[in-house]
This record gives C-alpha cells, sequence and structure tokens, in this order.
C-alpha cells in the first residue's frame, strides 16, 4: 500500500511538473509570434504566389532571347571582365539602352510620377485644410464627394476623360468655342497628350492625399496651435513650425506610395492615349504592354516592366532612410 | 456484431458475375461520346453573330456527341491577346482558340498543324489568298484554319453624295453593284487630289494617323501601292530605298488634308466620324456603316463599300484574317479538327456572313460572292464590292513581305504611321529613314 501510495504521489507530482513546464514544441505553438505567424501563413503564401512568384518567373524572361529558346546574354561588353561578359544574362536591358524610345519612356514616366504626385499632394494638403475647417456636422458630406474620383475605378471614369477629350468632339473644345478660344488638341499634340494624362492621373489621386493629409491634420493636437497662437505666430508659421512638421512622416508615405502608383500607372495612360502621339506619352507599365504582349516580344516587354524596380527602389530608400531618421530624432 | 467476411471463393464469384455482366450488356453510346472539348472564340461587335457561331458548334457537337463549352473573348482592351499569352505560357487552357492576324506565326511552335485538313478545304472551297497563305502557315506547316468570324478588309467607305459634290467622282460608277469594278481611273493621284477637295469643301476624308490597327492598316496599303516595305521578305532592312521614300512623300502630302487631329485617332475615331457626318471617306468594314444604318439612317444611305485606290505598284486593301487554331497541348485534337472542317463549310460561312451583316469574310475563293454582300442595303448593293469579288485589288497586309515576326513588330509599333506622322510635321525626310531605321534594326534582333 505504501509502494502504491508513494508511487500515485510520484505520478501526480511528475504530471504536476509537466503541467508546469510544457514541452519545447508546446512551448513554441503558444508563442504569440508563432501564433501571428500561422495567422498570417495564408496571406505569406498568396503573396507568395500571387507577387513573389511573378516577380521571379519575370526576371528570368526578362533574361531571354525574343524567341524565348535560349538566354540573352550581353553582347559587345569588351569593358567587362572576360569572366562577366558573355556570362550575364542582361542582353535585353543592354539592347534597351540602345533604344531612343526607351530613353524618351524613362524620361516621361519620370516626368509624369513626379509632377502628377506634386500637384496631388498639393491640392490634396490645400482641400484637406479646407475639409479641416468645415464644421463637423457637414464634413462627412463633402468628405464623400471629394472621395468620389478616387473611389470610381480609374479606368471607367478615364473613358468619361477620353470623351471630353476627344480629339474631334471634345467637350472641352466646344466650351472653349463659347469664349471664341481653342480648339486644343488635348491628346494630338505631345505636349498637350501629356498635360491631359497627368491631369487625368491627378483628379484621380488627389483625393487619396487628401484624406490621408485630413486624417493627419486631425491627429495635430490644438495645444500646439494654441501655444503658437500665443507666441504671435501668424498663419504662415503656424503651417511650416506646426502642422508640417506633425504630418512629416504623413507626406512621405503618402507621396512615396502614390510615386510608386503614379510610376507603374497603366490605365489612365492606355485608355486615353495608348502611348501616343509618336509615343510621346508612353510610361513603363503601357511600353512593357506594347511590346511584350501586343509586339509578342515577352523578354524584352519583361525588361522594360522590371526597370520600375531600380528606380522605385532608390525613391523608397531616400524617403524611407528620411522617415526613419526622424524617427530616431524623436 | 456480425461481420461478412469476403472469402477467395465468393470475391472470384462477384468479378466473375460483373465482368459476365460488362462484356454481355449492349454498348450504349453517352450523349458526350467523343469527349470533352473547349473553344475560344472571339466576341462578335455584331449583335446576334455569337448566337449563329454557338447554333453552328452546337449542331456538329450533337452529331458528333462532343460536350463543347464556348468562350467569346473580346479584343476589346486586347483581351483575346492576353489570353493567348497565357495560355502559352501555362502550356494549358482552350482547345481551339481564334487568334488575330499575326498571333498563328508568334505562337507557331505551339500549334498543331492543319496539314491533314487544310488541302481538302481549299479543293473544296477554293484557294485562299496571299495574306492568308503569309501569316498561316509556317513553311510547309499550316498553323491553323483562316476563320470566316473576325476577319475583314478595311477598304474605303466613301459618301456617295460628298464625293461627288466636292470631288466630282461618282463612285457607284466606278463601283457597280453586282458589276466588275470599272476604277481604273481610281489611282493614288485621283485619291489626293479628291482628299484636298473635300478638305477645303470641309469634310475631309477621316484617315487616322494614330497607333491602332486602321490607322496602321491603312497606311500599310499605301506603302504596298509604291512597292514600298521597311524589311524584305529575307529579312534584310529596305528603309532607305526609293520606293519608301515615294511611299513617304505622298502619305505626308496626302495626310495635310485629313483631319488635324488625325495623329490622335483611335479605331473608333473614323467610324464616328463618318456617322457624325462630318467626313466624305473611311477605310473601315462595314461597322461603321451599320451604326450608320441603325443611328442615321440617312448618312448610311449614302455610304459605298469599295476598292482602294491603285498605286505604282498595283492596288492593295488591308485584310486582317482571324485563324482558328488548335494548340498542341489541346486534349481533344481530332474533335477541334472535325470542328474546324464543320465551321468551314459553305453553309455555316454563309450563316456567319449573314448574321455579322456582312461584316465577316471567309478567306476562301469560292466563298467570296455570297448573296449578303449583294443585298445588304441601303443602299442596296453598298457592301457588293467589301468581300472582292472580282479580285480587283491585292489583298494584304501592313509590314509584309517582312518575316511576320519582324512585320509584327512593325505593325505593332505603329512605325509606317510616325513615319508619316513625323515627315508631315515638318522632319526631314533623311532624318525620319533614320530613325525608322534604327527602329526596325531593334526589330530585327533575335
Amino acid at each position: 500500500m505504501v509502494d502504491t501510495a508513494l508511487s500515485s504521489n510520484a505520478t501526480t507530482s511528475t504530471r504536476v511538473r509537466a503541467k508546469a513546464r510544457p514541452s519545447g514544441l508546446r512551448k513554441f505553438l503558444q508563442r504569440k509570434s508563432t501564433i501571428a505567424f500561422f495567422m498570417a501563413l495564408p496571406l505569406i503564401l498568396l503573396i507568395l504566389t500571387l507577387v513573389v512568384y511573378p516577380a521571379f518567373y519575370a526576371i528570368y524572361l526578362s533574361t531571354l532571347r525574343k524567341s524565348m529558346t535560349s538566354v540573352a546574354w550581353m553582347r559587345n561588353c569588351q569593358w567587362l571582365p572576360d569572366a562577366i561578359c558573355g556570362y550575364i544574362p542582361f542582353g535585353n536591358i543592354q539592347f534597351l539602352f540602345t533604344r531612343e524610345t526607351f530613353w524618351m519612356v524613362v524620361w516621361q514616366s519620370c516626368l509624369f510620377a513626379i509632377s502628377a504626385v506634386i500637384f496631388k499632394a498639393l491640392i490634396g494638403f490645400i482641400v484637406a485644410h479646407f475639409v479641416h475647417n468645415i464644421p463637423a456636422k457637414g464634413q462627412r458630406k463633402w468628405r464623400g464627394m471629394l472621395l468620389i474620383p478616387w473611389v470610381i475605378p480609374p479606368a471607367m471614369s478615364t473613358l468619361a476623360w477620353l470623351w471630353l477629350f476627344d480629339p474631334s468632339y471634345s467637350a472641352f473644345n466646344y466650351a472653349l468655342s463659347a469664349f471664341n478660344a481653342g480648339p486644343i488638341p488635348w491628346t494630338g499634340n505631345a505636349n498637350w497628350a501629356r498635360f491631359s494624362v497627368i491631369l487625368v492621373n491627378i483628379w484621380v489621386g488627389a483625393p487619396f492625399f487628401m484624406i490621408m493629409y485630413l486624417a493627419a491634420l486631425k491627429s495635430v493636437p490644438d495645444q500646439l496651435y494654441e501655444a503658437a497662437a500665443i507666441d504671435g505666430a501668424n498663419w504662415w508659421q503656424r503651417i511650416w513650425y506646426v502642422t508640417l512638421p506633425m504630418m512629416r512622416n504623413i507626406i512621405a508615405i503618402t507621396a512615396l506610395f502614390s510615386t510608386i502608383v503614379t510610376f507603374a500607372n497603366f490605365d489612365i495612360v492606355r485608355v486615353l492615349t495608348a502611348g501616343g502621339p509618336l509615343d510621346k506619352t508612353h510610361l513603363f507599365a503601357t511600353w512593357a504592354f506594347r511590346i511584350g504582349i501586343e509586339g509578342g516580344d515577352i523578354p524584352l516587354g519583361a525588361s522594360v516592366s522590371l526597370f520600375m524596380v531600380p528606380i522605385l527602389a532608390i525613391a523608397a530608400i531616400f524617403i524611407l532612410r528620411d522617415i526613419t531618421k526622424r524617427g530616431n530624432e524623436a | 456484431m456480425y461481420k461478412r467476411e469476403v472469402t477467395r471463393r465468393r470475391f472470384l464469384a462477384t468479378t466473375t458475375a460483373l465482368t459476365t455482366v460488362a462484356i454481355a450488356a449492349p454498348y450504349v453510346r453517352g450523349a458526350h461520346a467523343a469527349g470533352k472539348l473547349s473553344i475560344g472564340l472571339w466576341d462578335h461587335w455584331v449583335p446576334g453573330a455569337n448566337t449563329t457561331s454557338t447554333a453552328v458548334v452546337n449542331e456538329w457537337a450533337a452529331k458528333e456527341k462532343v460536350d463543347v463549352s464556348i468562350d467569346y473573348i473580346p479584343s476589346q482592351g486586347n483581351k483575346n491577346l492576353l489570353t493567348i499569352a497565357a495560355e502559352a505560357q501555362a502550356k494549358s487552357g482552350h482547345d481551339m482558340l481564334a487568334m488575330p492576324t499575326w498571333w498563328p506565326h508568334a505562337q507557331a511552335d505551339l500549334l498543331e498543324p492543319c496539314n491533314d485538313i487544310m488541302p481538302q478545304l481549299i479543293a473544296q472551297n477554293g484557294q485562299v489568298n496571299g495574306t492568308v497563305q503569309y501569316l498561316g502557315k509556317l513553311g510547309d506547316k499550316w498553323l491553323g484554319v483562316p476563320a470566316t468570324i473576325g476577319s475583314q478588309i478595311k477598304g474605303p467607305c466613301t459618301r456617295i453624295d460628298l464625293l461627288k459634290q466636292h470631288a466630282g467622282i461618282d463612285i457607284q460608277a466606278l463601283y457597280p453593284a453586282g458589276a466588275a469594278p470599272k476604277a481604273d481611273s481610281w489611282t493614288m493621284e485621283t485619291y489626293a487630289k479628291a482628299a484636298e477637295a473635300c478638305h477645303k469643301g470641309g469634310v475631309p476624308f477621316g484617315i487616322g494617323l494614330g497607333e491602332t490597327t486602321d490607322s496602321v492598316d491603312t497606311a500599310g496599303a499605301f506603302f504596298q501601292a509604291f512597292g514600298a516595305a521597311l524589311v524584305d521578305a529575307k529579312g534584310e532592312l529596305t528603309v532607305k530605298s526609293d520606293a519608301v521614300r515615294q511611299a513617304l512623300d505622298y502619305c505626308a502630302r496626302v495626310a495635310k488634308f485629313y483631319p488635324a487631329d488625325a495623329p490622335a485617332w483611335d479605331d473608333g475615331s473614323n467610324n464616328r466620324w463618318l456617322v457624325s457626318g462630318r467626313g466624305a471617306l473611311i477605310m473601315n468594314p462595314p461597322s461603321a456603316w451599320a451604326v450608320a444604318k441603325r443611328d442615321a439612317p440617312q448618312i448610311a444611305a449614302q455610304c459605298w463599300t469599295h476598292g482602294f485606290p491603285a498605286g505604282p505598284k498595283g492596288r492593295f486593301a488591308p485584310f486582317l484574317p482571324y485563324f482558328w487554331n488548335i494548340w498542341s497541348f489541346s486534349q481533344n485534337k481530332p474533335a477541334a479538327k472535325s470542328l474546324l472542317v464543320a465551321l468551314s463549310q459553305p453553309a455555316a460561312v454563309e450563316k456567319f456572313v449573314a448574321a455579322s451583316a456582312g461584316y465577316d469574310i471567309p478567306s476562301f475563293e469560292k466563298l467570296t460572292t455570297l448573296k449578303t454582300w449583294a443585298e445588304e442595303g441601303p443602299p442596296k448593293g453598298t457592301l457588293y464590292h467589301y468581300p472582292n469579288p472580282h479580285n480587283h485589288q491585292t489583298l494584304s497586309i501592313a509590314a509584309s513581305p517582312a518575316p511576320p515576326k519582324i512585320a509584327q513588330q512593325i505593325y505593332t509599333q505603329a512605325t509606317l504611321t510616325k513615319m508619316i506622322v513625323r515627315h508631315m510635321q515638318g522632319e526631314p525626310m533623311e532624318r525620319t529613314l533614320a530613325w525608322a531605321e534604327s527602329e526596325v534594326e531593334g526589330f530585327l534582333r533575335g
């Protein structure tokens, strides 16, 4: 009996110990980070399938020749060490560098993205201030209405713009004729066509800036403005020394996000000008589509589209480094 | 609990009984005994045309006991090109797919040869035109069967009244309904004078100089009329030739009489131009006329579809054939080939042409005189010359005779219209040619 009792006590104490100290696997599974990982796993798999795999496949495609049966090695690269020249499968990139249209697309993409983002940010900032100053009761109505251009699918709203800019039956030209002005070749002249695609992009994208800046404005403590007012700060000084420093990170992140989206824009240009006239409105995405899908040269098209990556990466590094620096200073 | 054991003896008895039943039972052919077939057809512009093709396919499927599924894929937004590219990459998809112009060549390695069915179709329906040979054949291999659905000629569609009023040309006399053309006087110079006269009269010819197919096709036919090609059939650069200089000079000269915004035109612009009543001539299949018939009947009643003006090297008209192709990875090639033969029968072709109000054109020479084109109107006979019944002009495609994979790049990049616009806007001829040569050199790379 004693033995049994002892043995029973021993078993119980072992169970208690086991309960008190769970196994390694169990501990691992109970960790918050593990649970978080498993909860995020479906999304990670989705990203791997829909983003990472296509990205690597695009890199692979960009290394192929037009026929897609062999690799496009670099040529005429004697300036490189022998071990490298002839063994780098970037013949398509090298070829693109020799194309006049490619450099035009680089310039146009930068012009399009930079000018559109600057104007979107400016308009978004101004409109956000106006909306912020509307009494709370009517503000929701205005916010909703101002978001409409951003909410409508761009391909659809661009169709409406296409009719407004129509070369022969433009509503704008019809309106201008009432003032004995025009007609303006909105999509027929290179400069006007560039203006048109940038204008539509601003129209579509400015509400996004507005809503982001509005959220940022609402988070600026009123005490700061009160303190500034006591110090005798005027309107401009309040903006410069209070509002902007408090919004800097939001401004930078919004600008970065918008730059990426604007730089990679496809639908607006595709619907409005299809890259014309004379390729003067092509962006990387539309030109890649023209070459890769319509022209049947998928490797070269993939190379063109991949070219966006380093340019955007450089922009992202600069902007994010700035944000991190300010974060550390704080 | 009772558990029934399967003994060796019982197992043998059961399997023997089942086998006997299976062998002795009468053979019943299922509704889909010949398997499944998945096909992708071009989504037709003309309302009702898809219904007819569905009916023809289903009739064949019922007879052949095949379970067919049809997808109608629009060319709007290049959805059909994306489908072709995606299926080629995945090596999976439809068994049979409709491919436009350049795509059989672009996917030649992945297509099932149709050499076993094309000779019998040619024997039955007559020879195919040169453009179909150029686009549908690689060496001795037929890459597919020319499709009636979607194939079109982009010839001139002229306003009878406006051309008579401003240029003094009676186009119906040159192209009488039901008779061979008497159009020897319809030349490049006549066209240029008429374009100038109509421009002065405030009703310019609606010819686009943009980067979409309507503009490129027209430019291509003009270049070919001068014998001008940027790359010859052997793949040699011929940009800086006298023929190209003549063609460019002519096209840039005439382009000044087109609407000022022509460089921005797309494939819908010329249609709208005709239907609005502002233009005397466009280059199109009868779709613009069909829209006018619906929306502006008084304009449709004045439209006449006819042949291209002749140049020093002949009379050329843009022909854009569709093809029905079978992927090499198709799961049911025999059924697909059987369907292609059925779709190319004269009775089926006649139905397609009628359903599309004459828009679709078969590529076989014996099928270009169907009653639809003779009877469509108003005015009656307006489409008589549309399918080129008297072989009055050579059906061709822009950028040919360059090898198709190179020509596809010239065509897609709209090199011809860009050359015209550059030169028209004042760029010296030699600089335009140098630009074009540099572009085409890029297309020649392997």
